[in-house]
């Protein structure tokens, strides 16, 4: 989905990008989330859940794991017969939702930050050599990956997650070997293109060494991409974490999770549907504001792409 | 285009002895393939006997070569759970997975190609608008959870639909809805942006100022060119919706090849799970073949063998 624009139809702002400090750059970038409804919403959303992740001791209200069997499965507050006491109700177990949900948090963002670093870092490191020695092993190691990423990813992700059992850093290691090939594609493509682009060519030309060029040239423009495409993938991730939650193939049983909330909800459909509504729209709730956020970030660090979101 | 078609063709066969070579390996990672598959309660002497008779005693290499050649003609062993060879039971559980992710795949085409073509011709209409959203909501709203909310919704409080089972046309429509949703999503934003993008290439100003009538320039020249990128992502998304239909199958009890990974999960029955994992792959591969032999069909480019 390349949107090629054309270079008079670039707003005046970007073709005076480059003769910006990183301070101007910065605040230019400011007013560009201030302008962009989607991206601005995205941003918030975010941040609410790394401080619920960061901060969910002193959000909590109760202890997530404290098991009050005599509260058990009161309705949330704005039900006719709910209380503020537990704003989102109690599972089962008498658990607080709420504070459930606020510590969930800490799996989600863990299991996608983490994820994602490992993802990001092998798949940098194989798409950089693919892209910079090219030729045959090149088009070898593209094959492969693309034969990968053409099989049933969720089919192998559970298959795996069965075997090694559960438990939070298995969880991490499995998106994070899974989700490498994507982060090779793309690096691999974005090295080839700067590699091809005229400024390297020039740099080339005046006889600047390799080193100069890669630390100079090829890291800089890899970076937004990369940061677009993180973004994405740990929305991802946190999709696919509830979902192996779900099944029961994520963290214990014991560790209140998103998937794990969803999968106890299930079993109360019909008399408590809140067990199971509210870890959902937790999930929702976030990977909406990723997805925003994403969309935003896609438009401000790769201004060829500014054109298409009129 | 035979050449490229043949060697797309050759690299599935690779890949898929690889996945064949993947699935043997994968049962063994844990170093254990007996206790793996054993109840957690066996005692050590029902381990024991159960690797004797598996064979899991036996050396690396000397079961490798017999899993590999007896799999290459379809061979996986026989189900723990149903003391029966898995294979057939697999692919009798087709038809209920093909049919749901048939009706999922038709459910996001019929409403997401209009909704995006209707959107990117009218940018910022009210039209627009609901394109852009369902764009959004397709791909944030977990699949699992929608699933579970419309059961609550449309099954239990309003009675509409039967919540689980594959019995009556109805049943097909909930679990299609929530599988198909996501996919509804992307066809809505592709369709949306690649027809914005047509719009303003220079053959359709040209079109227009040779006097062609509205309506043929949409269906000849937009219609086709929005029709070369939908058909890649039909096939990929149909490809997704095999292998990724496991959540709604096991939530509606749908009775497919989703919910039987999910039994096989849980009764330990390794055998079964990686005789589904090569065969969803073969569907998935095969699958793609087909995609790119459509792709050359539409987009002449191709065909002749002028490719970017």
């Amino acid at each position: 989905m390349a949107f090629e624009s054309r270079p008079f139809e670039h707003d005046v702002d970007t073709l005076l990008d480059i003769e910006k400090t990183p301070l101007q750059r910065l605040a230019y970038y400011g007013r560009f989330l201030w302008r962009d409804r989607g991206g601005m919403i995205g941003m918030f959303i975010f941040l609410t859940v790394v401080v619920a992740a960061l901060f969910s001791p002193q959000l909590s209200p109760y202890d997530p794991l404290d098991q009050r069997l005599r509260d058990s499965k009161l309705p949330p507050a704005w039900a006719a017969d709910g209380t503020w006491d537990h704003p989102l109700g109690t599972d089962n177990l008498g658990r607080d939702i709420l504070s459930r949900i606020i510590y969930g948090s800490r799996v989600s963002l863990t299991v996608g930050f983490f994820g994602v670093l490992i993802a990001a870092t092998l798949g940098m490191l194989i798409g950089s050599i693919a892209g910079y020695i090219g030729g045959r092993v090149d088009s070898a190691i593209m094959s492969i990956i693309n034969l990968i990423l053409s099989l049933p990813y969720l089919l192998f992700v559970v298959f795996i997650a069965a075997i090694l059992g559960r438990s939070l850093l298995n969880v991490i290691l499995i998106f994070g070997i899974t989700d490498s090939p994507i982060f090779a594609r793309v690096t691999r493509g974005e090295v080839l293109r700067i590699r091809r682009s005229g400024y390297v060519e020039s740099a080339i030309s005046a006889g600047a060494r390799w080193p100069h060029i890669i630390v100079d040239h090829i890291i800089p423009n890899l970076i937004g991409p990369l940061i677009t495409l993180a973004t994405f993938e740990m929305s991802a991730m946190i999709f696919y974490e509830a979902g192996l939650g779900f099944l029961g193939l994520s963290v214990p049983p014991s560790v209140p999770s998103w998937g794990n909330m969803l999968a106890n909800g299930r079993k109360y459909l019909t008399n408590a549907p809140w067990i199971a509504a509210a870890p959902g729209l937790a999930i929702m709730y976030t990977s909406l504001g990723m997805n925003l956020l994403g969309d935003w970030l896609r438009d401000v660090l790769d201004p060829r792409l500014r054109r298409a979101r009129r | 285009m035979h050449r490229y078609f043949l060697s797309r063709v050759l690299q599935s066969v690779l890949l898929l002895l690889g996945v064949v070579v993947l699935v043997f390996f994968m049962v063994r990672i844990t170093g254990d393939p007996a206790s793996l598959m054993m109840p957690r309660n066996a005692t050590p002497e029902q381990i024991e006997a159960f690797r004797e008779a598996m064979g899991f005693n036996r050396p690396l290499i000397v079961q490798f070569w017999d899993f590999f050649t007896h799999a290459l003609v379809g061979d996986f062993g026989n189900s723990l759970h149903f003391k029966s060879p898995a294979l057939p039971l697999v692919i009798e559980r087709l038809p209920a997975t093909l049919e749901l992710a048939t009706a999922a795949m038709l459910m996001a085409i019929l409403i997401g190609v209009p909704l995006g073509l209707l959107g990117g011709f009218s940018p910022g209409s009210v039209l627009d608008s609901l394109a852009r959203l369902v764009g959004l909501l397709g791909q944030s709203i977990p699949n699992f959870w929608l699933a579970l909310i419309m059961i609550l919704v449309f099954a239990v409080r309003l009675g509409w639909f039967p919540s689980f089972g594959r019995d009556e046309w109805k049943s097909v429509v909930l679990p299609a809805f929530a599988l198909g949703l996501a996919t509804m999503g992307q066809i809505v934003r592709l369709t949306r942006s690649s027809t914005l993008e047509i719009r303003s290439e220079d053959f359709i100003r040209t079109a227009h100022s040779k006097g062609l009538l509205p309506r043929t320039i949409y269906t000849k020249h937009v219609l086709r060119n929005v029709a070369i990128p939908l058909v890649s992502i039909i096939g990929v998304q149909f490809g997704y919706m095999l292998g990724g239909s496991i959540y709604i199958e096991f939530i509606f009890a749908w009775p497919g090849i989703g919910q039987l990974l999910e039994q096989a999960i849980g009764w330990r029955d390794f055998p079964m799970v990686q005789a589904i994992a090569v065969f969803t792959s073969v569907a998935v591969l095969a699958l793609n073949l087909l995609t790119d032999a459509a792709y050359m069909i539409i987009d002449p480019r191709i065909r002749y063998g002028i490719r970017e």
